[in-house]
């Protein structure tokens, strides 16, 4: 009696695994790159880092857009920035100048139309969640958000609730399969720019069927960027974050300090960003920006879970709060339960300069 | 002009969430759940634009099992008009929502839909954006200033992106996604929630609106992050540093 669902069991797995490996054999993967001052963008490069672990054989195409020159000197550094990478295409368009969601997902749809994806991937960053959703909704195929972990070809692992819960899950859909990444999940070795013997070709993607309709709903106004000469704080090896507790943005100064002297970027948490203290391009957590440097540095934040949700895979993790209760202390590698109006000062005075 | 506003009930942000021991999911049952909060933000933008005298009807939709009733009757008591639930006991992901949104856009045609920039459960950040690219309108996401211009039919959206703001003007009908800071959604009085009571929820299923509910998507197991190693006080500056110097060695 029991054979005959066990019989249906195996037979349903291996169709299963028939389509598994049939999607597998079929491995190409187009990488969404964002590109600035004529080179693309460190996250994009750990985009083409995750495509690498889809699988053995495939090949892996990035595609630019912006127009002119500055788009042709990224789309030289893209050649040459990593060894997976077998084709650049290159969109040069006045359309595509500034990353509008519109034309790009346009761009998204005529390009896999052409080259037949099995896979589609952009970071998890404001670009790369503002266009890649769209692209998918018009190819009709579910996309996958901010995966950490590739376990097969069409098998992620995404977080959830803020990162309390990992989710597995296995894309049973058409081609392409999309995903985000979160860029800082998938680290790119640094490669001597000798090791990469040969460039990959570049080539233009035919943009004469684009134009048509092309009248925009959505116009591109004006960008306010907060300039700092810190390094990003998605990509830094040290983060020094601030909170609350730092009571006023005057005070906020000892933190920025702080990094400077340690060649770290500030981060703040959202109480922080609420109060002024800080620009809110600067905020840690489930709504701002998602960190895993090597050393986190928690000053006056109390680590509400969504803070935590933008901060818990980072390396060594340090708090100092006056509330030896404050739930930071659960995810803190090294604690300290003191005055951070005594213990930054101390800190800036005792630490050896890194710059 | 009427302004279309989808709402989630979603397990509540305060809520330390439990995963099921058989993996299948979160633990649900006996949860408190609440409005997302994105979505909050969103109706309170709905509400402050008819407030403004831009907009002539804020119409709330919310998609999910029975109990999405009672999200939507505390939408009616901020002040939504009237609601509209899509009634599927099926888990739906973020395409189908968009193609029972785009569906009930052409029933409704509403000039401006305003979304959640990201539901706090599957935190997929993807629907607005999906529901724009299936009705070919303009899309722009995680808004923290909304200005309306009547006059030429046009919306300017101040976005959050990496590294600052961007401000982009889009021809109406347009959809927005919203991000935090947008505004400070107001409690329900007591008084709207009685009148809420007597508003309009007007119930759909899927087949109702043509769409086919085909999930590409399948959810292989849920399981707990990583425990961190318990970590260590230390009592003092110097402590500190010697720690992180020699032990962590990150400095």
């Amino acid at each position: 009696m029991a054979a005959r669902p066990m019989l249906r069991t195996f037979r349903g797995r291996s169709i299963t695994s028939r389509i598994a490996s049939l999607n597998h054999r079929f491995l190409s993967t187009l990488v969404l790159a964002e590109h600035e001052g004529g080179s693309i963008k460190a996250p994009s490069v750990s985009a083409v880092e995750a495509a690498k672990s889809l699988g053995k054989d495939n090949s892996v195409s990035v595609l630019l857009a912006g127009s002119g020159l500055s788009l042709q000197k990224a789309a030289e550094h893209a050649a040459s920035c990593h060894p997976s990478i077998s084709q650049v295409l290159m969109a040069d368009s006045d359309k595509l100048v500034h990353p509008l969601a519109e034309p790009w997902a346009r761009l998204v749809h005529l390009v896999q139309q052409k080259g037949s994806y099995s896979h589609i991937i952009a970071t998890s960053s404001s670009f790369g969640k503002n266009i890649l959703p769209r692209a998918a909704a018009l190819l009709d195929v579910s996309p996958i958000t901010d995966v950490i972990e590739i376990s097969r070809s069409h098998q992620f692992v995404r977080p959830i609730y803020a990162g309390n819960a990992l989710c597995t899950v296995q894309y049973t859909g058409s081609n392409p399969c999309m995903l985000t990444i979160r860029s800082t999940s998938f680290p790119v070795a640094t490669i001597a720019d000798s090791s990469r013997s040969n460039a990959a070709t570049i080539s233009q993607v035919d943009l004469s069927t684009f134009g048509e309709g092309a009248t925009s709903k959505s116009k591109y106004i004006t960008q306010t960027s907060q300039n700092t000469e810190r390094p990003d704080l998605g990509n830094a090896r040290i983060v020094i974050t601030g909170g609350r507790g730092l009571k006023s943005a005057d005070n906020f100064k000892m933190v920025e300090k702080l990094a400077e002297k340690l060649g770290a970027a500030v981060g703040a948490t959202r109480a922080a960003v609420d109060a002024g203290y800080v620009p809110n391009d600067l905020q840690v957590g489930q709504t701002g920006k998602i960190v895993a440097p090597e050393l986190y540095m928690a000053f006056g934040v109390s680590g509400a879970i969504q803070h935590l949700a933008g901060m818990r895979d980072s390396k060594v993790i340090v708090a100092v709060n006056r509330d030896a209760d404050a739930p930071i202390f659960q995810v803190a590698d090294y604690g300290l339960v003191g005055d951070l109006f005594e213990v930054i000062p101390e800190l800036l005075e005792k630490l050896p300069d890194k710059k | 002009m009427k302004i279309m506003v989808a709402i989630k009930r979603v397990v509540d942000y305060a809520v330390k969430i439990r995963v099921k021991p058989d993996k299948t999911g979160v633990e649900t049952a006996n949860v408190k759940m609440s409005m997302n909060p994105f979505c909050e933000i969103a109706l309170e933008e709905a509400l402050r634009i008819r407030e403004a005298g831009l907009a002539s009807e804020v119409v709330a939709v919310s998609m999910g099992p029975r109990q999405c009733a009672d999200t939507l009757r505390t939408g009616l008591a901020m002040g939504a008009d009237r609601g509209i639930h899509v009634d599927s006991p099926d888990a739906l992901y973020p395409l189908s929502v968009a193609k029972l949104l785009k569906a009930l856009v052409d029933v409704e045609k509403p000039q401006l839909l305003i979304l959640g920039k990201q539901a706090i459960d599957d935190d997929c950040n993807q629907t607005g954006q999906m529901v724009s690219g299936l009705l070919n309108w303009p899309q722009a996401t995680f808004a923290s200033k909304v200005v309306l211009d009547k006059q030429n039919q046009a919306v300017t959206v101040d976005r959050e992106v990496d590294g600052g703001l961007e401000t982009l003007c889009l021809d109406l009908p347009a959809v927005i996604t919203t991000d935090l800071r947008l505004n400070q959604p107001r409690y329900a009085t007591l008084p709207n929630i009685m009148k809420a009571k007597s508003k309009v929820i007007k119930k759909y299923t899927p087949q109702e609106l043509n769409v086919q509910i085909k999930p590409d998507l399948e959810i292989v197991q849920v399981t707990e992050p990583p425990k961190r190693k318990a970590g260590v006080i230390v009592s003092s500056v110097d402590e500190l540093i010697e720690k992180l110097k020699n032990e962590a060695r990150v400095l």
